[in-house]
């Protein structure tokens, strides 16, 4: 089986491709690429810990990633003249976010699906706005036109500005939430976050407290999309409020759900397939959103699951015991 | 102060007529949901389709005309065209993009990133092939401005009274069809239980499909008639319009005929009121902080959501 073969080595395949790929790319331009892949892969697995484990639906994202980043922008600009260090600040970013997750995720917990959607859809069109607005009558964001020459990352004295090297300081990162993802995914929250998903009213009945499970989720999926908020920033140098349309939410859950919701490999995959497809629908001109809108389609209606769906954690407890193929579970329920 | 209060009437007038759109497309959102339990997400692309069709039409009628255009048979005949594409638009989506998931047993998330893809590919398809450039409506050579009523000493134009009526009459019509014909009846069946209804012999997919093209045909009249309001159109009006109407669904209760309607009408009352008392740029910001406040404290919305409740109203 692929997907089996791909669920065990996978990752470490994709790892070792990502460390070598800049060093193989013709031009600048991919490698450019190949950091928005990171970059976006990070906010794919922030909201699969939401929408993947936890099974809540929040298609306003995007707004976390916007606030990580007009918070590093604040904290390291000519904007408010502050020039915090880059480690200090993005830690600031981050607790900032993780507070901005906590913030919405407390009032929309008794919602349940669709309805938690569509405050969070709400949530992030009124970011969005307050974003573009909040240049008068006190100039905070900047209006339109964003904020500009924001400090680049720096460690020690050593100030990070080519697009290599920025690559891999979002690889780095983007290896330490995949650790963390699954991490997480087997630990005790974990479990009750999939026991949520799979049914909130019995996870409940044993004992589990669905309010701190399901603020952990919020607050852990935001601070990762403000982290990634920051380091786009420091990237780009300048933020604008059209960075973080509605759009953008569509396009990170696009991800999850195409990769396969739950599943870290499936995810990063699902992330890869959304950055990379446009680019390489490029000679397309025109046509290529056109071309990616059908994409999305058929690729639902042929893997309704995800490229590679996740598996219950009591099917991969067993596969990962016994050696013998026979030992596993076929036509498991499905997730 | 004493200005706003003036201008306060004409105000509450612009957003009854909003209102009253808004509602339309909102029954949309209410009634899939109501069968499917389904954001439609497309929806909002059938409403700027409506608009599409309702121009072409307007402009090879202008090119016809010889006696002048009254709005009588003017009107009829924009709607028409506009209501049975969409609705067939409606009909061909689910068919080809949703049913599909819905057969090979897909989480309720696969057909929402389906409909997600769908709205892509059909603002892209419009934009192709009729050009990224704003189409205008010569709304003028229907209703001239100097069309206009003193009533209560708040000064409307004819116009506005149109799309009221004609809103009023679709919904009316709506209501009608699904309290009192056989259609109505299994669509109430289907959204109540749908192996149920399967099981006593109501064929469930045709209910679905007939639904997508009743709710798709009221988006595609609201497209027309934004589009006579407005006057300008584009092919990224689907995208605010059909948030808006899915937050009026929400509002009045996502799946409650009833509530779509109201909902839709404190939306656009309510995104006027802000307007001029607060900021325009933030009345979006006061529509969704209502919604999220309404949320938050009745989760339900205002009407409740019972969809198999459509008899009591």
């Amino acid at each position: 089986m692929i997907g089996e073969w791909l669920n065990r080595y996978g990752l470490f395949v994709l790892l070792a491709g990502a460390v070598v790929a800049p060093l193989l790319a013709p031009n600048d331009y991919v490698v450019g690429v190949l950091a928005r892949i990171c970059l976006y892969s990070l906010l794919a697995l922030g909201l699969n810990i939401v929408v993947g484990f936890a099974g809540l639906l929040d298609i306003g994202y995007v707004a976390f990633f916007g606030i990580g980043s007009y918070a590093y922008a604040f904290l390291a600009s000519p904007h408010f003249g502050l020039h915090l260090p880059f480690v200090l600040a993005m830690v600031i970013v981050t607790l900032a976010s993780a507070t901005s997750g906590i913030l919405i995720g407390a009032p929309t917990l008794r919602l349940r699906g669709d309805y938690l959607a569509i405050v969070t859809l709400g949530f992030g069109e009124i970011t969005y706005i307050s974003l573009v607005n909040l240049d008068r009558p006190i100039n905070i964001t900047g209006g339109p036109s964003g904020l500009i020459s924001i400090d680049p990352p720096s460690f020690f004295g050593y100030v990070i500005e080519r697009n290599i090297e920025y690559y891999y300081l979002f690889l780095l990162t983007l290896g330490a939430v995949v650790l963390a993802s699954v991490r997480l995914r087997d630990s005790r929250v974990g479990w009750a976050w999939q026991a949520i998903r799979e049914d909130e009213l019995a996870a409940e009945a044993m004992g589990v407290n669905t309010t701190v499970a399901k603020l952990q989720a919020f607050a852990i999926g935001a601070s990762i999309a403000g982290f990634a908020g920051g380091l786009l920033a420091s990237w780009q140098r300048s933020v604008f409020p059209d960075n973080f349309l509605f759009q953008e939410s569509i396009n990170i859950l696009a991800m999850v759900i195409l990769g396969g919701m739950g599943n870290v490999l499936g995810v990063i995959l699902g992330a890869i397939v959304v950055v990379a497809l446009p680019e390489i629908f490029r000679d397309l001109a025109l046509y290529r959103l056109l071309a990616f809108g059908a994409m999305l389609m058929v690729l639902m209606i042929f893997r309704p699951q995800g490229l590679l769906p996740a598996r219950p954690a009591a099917e991969r407890e067993i596969a990962e015991e016994s050696t013998a193929p026979t030992a596993q579970p076929k036509g498991a329920p499905k997730t | 102060m004493a200005d706003l209060i003036s201008i306060l009437p004409q105000q509450l007038v612009f957003g009854l007529a909003l209102g009253t759109v808004y509602g339309l497309i909102a029954l949309g959102y209410t009634m899939v949901y109501g069968v499917l339990q389904m954001i439609n997400f497309a929806h909002g692309e059938v409403f700027m389709i409506g608009a599409y069709i309702g121009w072409s039409v307007f402009a090879v009628l202008i090119d016809w005309s010889v006696g002048g255009l009254h709005p009588l048979w003017v009107l009829p005949v924009l709607l028409a065209p506009a209501m049975l594409l969409c609705g067939g638009l409606g009909m061909t989506l689910e068919r080809l993009a949703y049913r599909p998931l819905y057969m090979r047993g897909a989480t309720r998330l696969g057909p929402l990133i389906s409909a997600v893809g769908a709205s892509i590919f059909l603002q892209n398809f419009v934009m192709l092939t009729q050009g990224a450039r704003m189409k205008v409506y010569m709304t003028n050579l229907v209703f001239p401005r100097t069309w206009r009523f003193n009533i209560f000493g708040v000064n409307v134009s004819a116009l506005v009274i149109v799309i009221v009526v004609v809103s009023l009459l679709l919904m009316w019509g709506l209501v009608a069809l699904i309290q009192r014909t056989s259609l109505g009846r299994a669509i109430r069946a289907v959204s109540e239980d749908r192996e149920m209804a399967t099981a006593v012999g109501i064929d469930a997919n045709r209910v679905v499909g007939l639904t997508f093209f009743l709710g798709s045909a009221l988006a595609g009249a609201a497209g027309v008639l934004v589009g006579l309001y407005y006057t300008q159109i584009d092919f990224v009006m689907g995208y605010s319009a059909g948030l808006k109407a899915f937050t009026a669904a929400v509002l009045g209760g996502i799946g409650n005929i009833k509530g779509a309607m109201l909902g839709g009408l404190l939306l656009g009352v309510i995104e006027s009121l802000a307007s001029t008392f607060i900021n325009p740029a933030f009345k979006d910001v006061v529509a969704f902080a209502v919604l999220i406040l309404t949320l938050v404290f009745k989760p339900e919305g205002i009407l409740g959501e019972k969809l198999a409740d459509w008899k009591k109203i």
